[in-house]
């Protein structure tokens, strides 16, 4: 049992014993990325295949552990090979075959397989692989402009351990802040910090945290909003699968200054490895008394536990979270009175993201000086942001707050494949705006997202290409909440279902003039009259491409054109009569027989019958297939 | 009624309806309010879902119990020994509020004579419950800072009426629980005039407002009031009057708004009396099954075609108005009446409602303040002795109507009037359904309430179903020392064993065919709620 | 109590602390539209009809929920207000089967007159029809979910002050739809026909059957006492060419806004044909039709005869804890003064 600071000292140091013994006594440590991400790539063959392979090469002096993920999802399975002494050296792509190679040359011959490695060749192209030199992680673009704080642990520790969080600090804040602070100190240092919620909202955690503390003393509670639930966004998770004290401990931290003594994680469900270690680093705090009743020997208790939800995505919405931890319809209730003076069961209660905790003990351990030091203005610390779409480096990437986009999506994210124009991207997920080409160099904050017409939301980034229809795309987002509404109020409930049909009439080529006034009025009421936050950002993706891309939509209503060439019914595949060979193979990969010719006729598609799958362009050797 | 005038000097309803949603802890004695009174059941329900507890104790499993912290389901005819066992348990564990005890009430010393010996142990093996139940009950009733006890027909239809009302005061008193605010000691009046037909002095011994008809100062006052000598002969109850029928010393009875053919008990006695009489005038609204038996029957207005005041069960007096006209030839009520009192040559005084509330008024003090100018601002509650008496929501603040001090009138369990034996060996008990109010004189009337529940039945555990080979839905012989009627089973566990429940509103398969002619000796009140009987399945059930 | 001064359209007034704007507005006089507002219930703010401006707040605030504070200055109707309300009118009824002409609330359906409060006459939008079925399956009511507004009065009235649990929520979105666990239909479900939800409707989504015999405009309403069971309820009887056609709830002491099955629907009694219209004399064993002067005749000597026969205490009274108090007076003070007994009784007892 962790009883005083001492006591978590000396664990602390049992465990650095612990791993350096291993170190000692070992000849090469193996980690495998085993977040959702990296068993869902296979890293659970993966790791089989290193035990087999160690298993017969008679290898025993070699550990082989998993750890969370790293945030490099683009290169998943993931697995980092440590021989001491020796730069550590991460294999992307990894598969079983690759993973006997890796313990046949690198465990059992000492030498990197340096074209497999991320920080060697692995992300070169194939004619200079062989000549890479393995390099630092900090010398690979994708980590070098990251500063990790939220993710600080993921990929670096064992998340099922509660020694490896406590060799990198854990639990030091908790005990600091019981130990030498009151509720009011910690309050005043994370507000001095600057962080803002890092959900969406964007309120200032320390301000939130101080309205329930102000509120009389009696049964409060805090809750970790971990139903993560924008299309693409998974932050959330990878934190929890990588590393979970850190939440943990936050909510502990946040559970005393307000003078809570119970806590909710509400994740969804559809989280099972999030769920499980999450579980267990509840019941490893609990049985060394870091969870529990007098904490570090004070006064304190709390206890924790976790809630599932089943991914509705209002109940990310705080109030319709607190109604699906009571056991209610998951809906929204009406604010005021805030969650911090009424909340669960009607007592004040704190909602913070998972991200937002996992930044509490950092901010308590360094000094809000330290974390104020990092970032822009108005916008401290930094972002996890989920790099997904028409890039290269899909993954996560924890950077300052007010670096640029350019520099994201270049430079971290490896830029748009295939050599497409970028032609916007999307932040904050379906109540989200776009952010077109001419603002790459706006530096990402709080407040310059807010003035380009969208939010940083939970940090989502989608990035789109050229040939990204901007009215589908919205069209795309409004499908995701008007499905999502909880159908209490009419704006959201029969609003957005307005918008949506008529966005589906656009894409199909039914837009009639005035349809575009018609959205923008539809949207523009939506947002001021819905009762919560999904209804009064659900028009945002429509009306941010709209601000945009108008003449795409233009476009659409008036020419029956997609220029993306996304919106089917606004495009024909056609097979140009004097580039066609007449091969036939088009004919012959047409799934359903609507293309004709033979050898002396150039061959043409029955327009009537095509699904316009786009096999035949794809097929056609010699582009004689377009789309018009 | 008669107790609580004993015990607090006023029989009626002590607190208000409406408090009941601030209640913390409730304890329900023989009422089933979600079926009988179902806007105060759910008016307990929301109190319960705020957080209040709920006591239950009844021999059914009613809706109530099963949001109930405790069920007693207790023998039919022993809640005096529950409320004894109760009060043992409060009282030995030190939980009766010492200082209220001392200064408001008298007679606690008499109260521990009796129940010192209803131990927990000794009440639970009367009543058939655990003891632990009665000991947890009692432990959460005297826990409560709001503990409203509402009560009905479950307790005062029996031969112990009256005791057990009074028991159910002691318990009261024993908490502090009366003349305080969402507390009090209630019950829940069988019909929707009863307390005002009891407040106008249609009882023998007292004019309106319970002043007593022996008492000659009130009697020069009402014969002052209304020009005539009066009587000071004390008047017969209603079942008195019957049994006079009977033996012949009554010889004309005039009913008005009445049908005791099928809500009295003992019909068979019921009709020999009416048949026995020299002439019988009915008044009603429809040709009941004792306007049958009349030699006049007079058709009167409803509810929806007089002017008019009832008075609820909280002692609130609201007013009744006419909305049309009355089918026919039909008259008000009062109208019949005071062309009566004409023909006898008596003025009656009056010539609209209005005018005899306003006589009401002179004449009954606790009600000197209403009018119906009044009634048009305000509902209020009685007593109102004046124009500017806001009304009397809570009774007994400070000071009970009897006096500084309330009485403890305690009891022991007096066994009911007919206990199953060899030949009888079973317990009915009777009872109302939500769908219908009394004889369905007017909820028969709607072909809806009839489709969804239109014929008698009885409930019956399946284990008593087994041993008398009875089917649900199969026909069933039932049958006391007084007669013998066929119904429908319905097995249950709603019902303990060797427990049967029926509802008394059907002609068909009438139930007080079956009840017995016990009464409380001093209520007068029938023991519907308990007689013996045999069942057996039915020759026509093939 | 703290009294707050608040500033309404320009009128002043005191008010509770914790008098919401919409109450203040009913102290002045003020209307404003709601839907799901409903007196004793804690409010939703869902339907978003009752916004007003409050002078410094950046948004329009929900009335119903919105709690005054030291001089706080409202305003009830303003452009950006009317655009509101009539914006949320335009949502509702493209989700609405529009069929006033056969609807039996036209004339007292809320989204019917305020749509013609806010102008809208034509529906710009409309949302396809989900294929829900009417359930006309109560003794007493009939529920087409497609005039349902969800305004969810009836959920909450059914679940919070009923406490019935009978009426849910089910589907999200814009397939949200009133209904019962499993899409029961009512005969099949806990529902005890108290008719609360009925009552509360704003719309015909929810209505009495008997109403699609009268229109609100053809009635009048008469505010009486239910004559069932002791609690007292406040109602109207609402009366077409001098025939009860229904009973609605009022807000009584007692009963505050709620009623049972009996008092909402049980009425039929007051007309049913076999009530009695003339007087009746037993003659030969038969009881036959008489007029008032025959029959009282007949009253007054056969009593007198007995009285002088055998005294007045051969004579008994059984008045009625059924009927008014006047008419228990006028009974006992019948056989008291008049026949000069105290041989009075009611049915108190029985």
């Amino acid at each position: 049992m962790i009883r005083t600071l001492q006591d978590l000292k000396e664990f602390q140091e049992r465990q650095e014993e612990r791993l350096r013994q291993q170190e000692a006594t070992t000849r090469a440590q193996i980690f495998v990325g085993m977040g959702t991400c990296g068993i869902a790539a296979g890293a659970q063959d993966v790791y089989d295949a290193i035990c087999d392979e160690l298993k017969k090469r008679n290898i025993e002096d070699v550990v082989v552990a998993q750890t969370g993920c790293i945030g490099f999802c683009a290169q998943e399975p993931l697995a980092e090979v440590n021989l001491p002494g020796s730069q550590k050296v991460l294999y992307g792509h990894v598969d079983p075959e690759k993973a006997r190679e890796i313990v046949a040359q690198h465990i059992e011959g000492g030498k990197a397989v340096s074209q497999w490695a991320v920080n060697g060749g692995g992300m070169l192209a194939e004619e200079l692989q062989a000549e890479a030199q393995i390099v630092d992680y900090n010398e690979v673009p994708f980590f070098k402009h990251q500063v990790r704080i939220a993710l600080r642990n993921c990929g670096v520790i064992n998340p099922e351990s509660l020694g490896e969080y406590t060799v990198r600090d854990g639990y030091r804040s908790l005990a600091k802040v019981l130990t030498e602070m009151t509720p009011a100190e910690v309050i005043e240092e994370i507000k001095k910090s600057g962080l803002r919620g890092r959900g969406g909202g964007g309120f200032s955690t320390g301000t939130k945290w101080d309205f329930a503390h102000k509120q009389p003393p009696g049964q409060k509670y805090i809750v970790c909003n971990a139903d993560e639930g924008d299309p693409g966004a998974f932050m959330d998770r990878s934190i929890l699968e990588g590393d979970p004290h850190s939440v943990v401990e936050g909510m502990a931290i946040g559970a005393y200054a307000i003078g809570a003594n119970k806590g909710y994680v509400y994740c969804r469900a559809e989280y099972p490895i999030a769920v499980k270690r999450l579980n267990l680093a509840i019941s490893q705090a609990k049985e060394q008394g870091l969870l529990g009743k007098n904490i570090f020997g004070t006064d304190f208790e709390f206890d924790l536990e976790v809630r599932l939800g089943a991914g509705a995505f209002v109940c990310g919405e705080e109030t319709a979270l607190l109604a699906s931890i009571e056991g209610e319809r998951g809906e929204p209730r009406l604010r005021p009175p805030y969650p911090a003076v009424s909340g669960l069961w009607g007592k004040p209660t704190i909602i913070n993201n998972v991200e937002t905790f996992a930044n509490i003990a950092p901010i308590i351990n360094k000094g809000s000086g330290w974390f104020g030091s990092i970032g822009s203005d108005n916008s401290k610390g930094t972002k996890v942001f989920a790099l997904a779409g028409e890039i290269n480096n899909i993954g996560l990437a924890e950077i300052p707050m007010g670096t640029t986009l350019r520099e994201v999506i270049y430079d971290i994210g490896g830029g748009v494949p295939e050599g497409k124009r970028f032609k916007g991207a999307q932040t904050g997920g379906p109540s989200g705006g776009c952010i077109p080409a001419e603002y790459l160099d706006t530096p990402i904050d709080y407040d310059n997202l807010a003035k380009l017409g969208t939010i940083m939301g939970s940090g989502g980034l989608i990035i789109m290409a050229e040939d990204t229809c901007m009215v589908d795309l919205a069209r795309f987002f409004l499908d995701f909440t008007q499905e999502e509404s909880c159908g209490k109020c009419p704006p959201c409930r029969v609003g957005t279902t307005v918008m949506l049909d008529m966005l589906n009439r656009i894409v199909e080529g039914k837009g009639e003039a005035g349809d575009l006034e018609k959205l923008e009025e539809l949207g523009k009421n939506i947002k001021a009259a819905s009762l919560c936050g999904l209804g009064q950002t659900a028009p945002n993706p429509v009306l941010s491409t709209m601000r945009y891309f108008r003449e795409e939509y233009e476009e659409h209503v008036r020419d029956k054109k997609c220029r993306a060439g996304v919106c089917t019914a606004l495009f024909q595949y056609y097979i140009i009569p004097e580039k066609c060979k007449r091969c036939g193979i088009c004919a012959k990969v047409c799934p359903v027989q609507c293309i004709s010719g033979d050898r002396k006729t150039p061959y043409v598609i029955d327009q009537d019958l095509c699904i316009k799958c786009g096999a035949c362009m794809e097929a056609c050797p010699f582009d004689s297939i377009i789309k018009r | 009624m008669a107790g609580l005038a004993i015990t607090l000097g006023s029989g009626a309803m002590t607190n208000s309806v409406a408090e009941v949603v601030d209640a913390d802890v409730i304890f329900l004695i023989g009422s089933n309010p979600t079926e009988a009174h179902p806007v105060m059941g759910t008016q307990i329900r929301q109190a319960r879902k705020r957080g209040a507890k709920l006591i239950v104790a009844d021999p059914r499993v009613i809706d109530l119990a099963k949001e109930a912290v405790v069920h007693l389901q207790l023998t039919p005819g022993t809640n005096i020994a529950l409320l004894n066992g109760m009060m043992h348990t409060i009282i030995t564990e030190g939980l009766m509020d010492k200082h209220y005890v001392e200064n408001q009430t008298e007679g606690f010393d008499e109260l521990w004579d009796i129940v010192k010996d209803y131990t927990p142990e000794k009440a639970g093996e009367i009543c058939g419950v655990d003891p632990e139940d009665i000991k947890a009950a009692a432990r959460l009733y005297a826990s409560g800072k709001r503990a409203p006890i509402y009560y009905c027909l479950g307790v005062t239809e029996h031969s112990s009426g009256t005791s057990g009302v009074m028991s159910i005061s002691n318990l009261a008193l024993l908490c502090g629980n009366v003349g305080k605010v969402g507390a009090g000691v209630n019950p829940l009046r069988g019909q929707n005039n009863v307390q005002g037909a009891c407040d106008m002095g249609a009882i023998p011994a007292m004019y309106s407002g319970y002043q007593k008809v022996s008492d000659p100062e009130i009697r020069a006052t009402f014969s002052k009031g209304w020009g005539v000598e009066l009587s000071s002969n004390p008047g017969l109850t209603s079942i008195e009057a019957m049994d006079g029928a009977v033996s012949g010393d009554m010889r004309a009875i005039y009913i008005m708004g009445e049908n005791p053919m099928l809500s009295d008990p003992n019909t068979n006695h019921v009709e020999k009396a009416l048949r026995n009489l020299d002439f019988l005038v009915v008044q009603d609204i429809f040709l009941t099954e004792t306007a049958e038996l009349a030699d006049v029957v007079l058709p009167a207005t409803c509810f929806a075609e007089k002017e008019g005041t009832f008075t609820n069960t909280e002692r609130r007096v609201q007013r009744v108005r006419k909305a049309v006209e009355g089918p026919g030839e039909s008259r008000e009520d009062w109208a019949i009446l005071a062309e009566i009192m004409r023909r006898f040559g008596v003025d009656p005084g009056f010539n609209s409602a209005k005018e005899i509330m306003d006589e009401i008024a002179k004449l009954t003090p606790s009600f000197g303040g209403i009018s119906y100018e009044r009634l048009e601002q305000e509902q209020v509650q009685w007593p109102c002795p004046t124009f500017d008496h806001p009304g009397t929501p809570i009774l007994h603040v400070g000071k009970f109507s009897r006096g500084e001090r309330a009485l403890f009138r305690p009891s022991p369990h007096i066994p009911s009037g007919e206990v199953p034996d060899d030949n009888y060996p079973m317990l009915l008990s009777t009872g109302r359904l939500l769908y219908h109010y009394n004889t369905p004189t007017m909820t028969g009337k709607n072909e809806e309430l009839m489709e969804i529940e239109g014929r008698s039945f009885i409930e019956i555990n399946p284990v008593d179903a087994a041993k008398h080979g009875l089917d649900q839905g199969g026909r069933v012989k039932v049958a006391s020392r007084r007669g013998e009627i066929e119904t429908e089973a319905r097995v249950t566990q709603r019902v303990p064993e060797g427990v049967l429940f029926m509802p008394f509103h059907f002609a068909d398969g009438a139930a007080n065919i079956l009840t017995s002619g016990e009464v409380d000796s001093i209520s007068m009140t029938p023991e519907y709620k308990v007689c013996a009987v045999k069942v057996a399945r039915a020759s026509s059930d093939a | 109590m703290q009294m707050l001064n608040v500033t309404i359209d320009g009128q002043r007034l005191q008010v509770k602390e914790g008098t919401t704007i919409l109450e203040a507005c009913e102290l002045t006089g003020v209307e404003i539209p709601t839907l799901c507002y409903l007196k004793h219930l804690a409010p939703e703010g869902s339907c978003r009809m009752c916004v007003v401006e409050v002078k410094g707040a950046r948004d329009l605030k929900v009335s119903c929920a919105t709690m005054c504070d030291e001089g706080m200055e409202v305003v009830t109707m303003n452009e950006k207000i009317y655009a509101w309300r009539r914006f949320i009118i335009e949502m509702l009824l493209a989700d609405h089967h529009i069929d006033c002409f056969s609807c039996s609330d036209t004339g007292q359906c809320k989204l019917y007159q305020y749509a013609l409060d806010y102008g809208v006459n034509e529906p710009r939008f409309k949302v396809e029809a989900r294929d829900w079925e009417k359930d006309e399956s109560n003794k007493f009511f009939d529920y087409d979910p497609h005039k349902c507004i969800l305004c969810r009065r009836c959920v909450r009235v059914c679940n919070e002050r009923q406490n019935n649990h009978t009426l849910s929520l089910n589907g999200r979105g814009i397939d949200t739809v009133v209904g019962m666990p499993f899409n029961e239909l009512f005969i099949d479900s806990n529902c005890v026909s108290c008719g609360n939800c009925v009552s509360v409707c704003p719309t015909g989504a929810l209505s009495t059957k008997s109403s699609k015999h009268y229109r609100a405009w053809e009635v009048t309403k008469t505010r009486t006492t239910c004559s069932y069971c002791a609690v007292g309820c406040q109602m109207d009887l609402v009366v077409k060419k001098g025939k009860v056609v229904g009973v609605e709830p009022a807000d009584g002491h007692s009963n505050k806004g709620l009623l049972c099955v009996k008092g909402k629907f049980a009425y039929k009694f007051i007309d049913h044909p076999d009530r009695l219209t003339t007087p009746l004399i037993r003659k030969d064993g038969v009881l036959e039709p008489a007029s008032w002067d025959e029959a009282l005749d007949c009253v007054v000597d056969n009593l007198q005869r007995i009285k002088a026969e055998s005294g007045p205490d051969a004579i008994a009274g059984f008045s009625s804890s059924r009927t008014t108090n006047e008419d228990n007076y006028a009974f006992m003070k019948m056989m008291r003064a008049a026949i000069g007994t105290n041989n009075v009784d009611n049915c108190a007892r029985v």
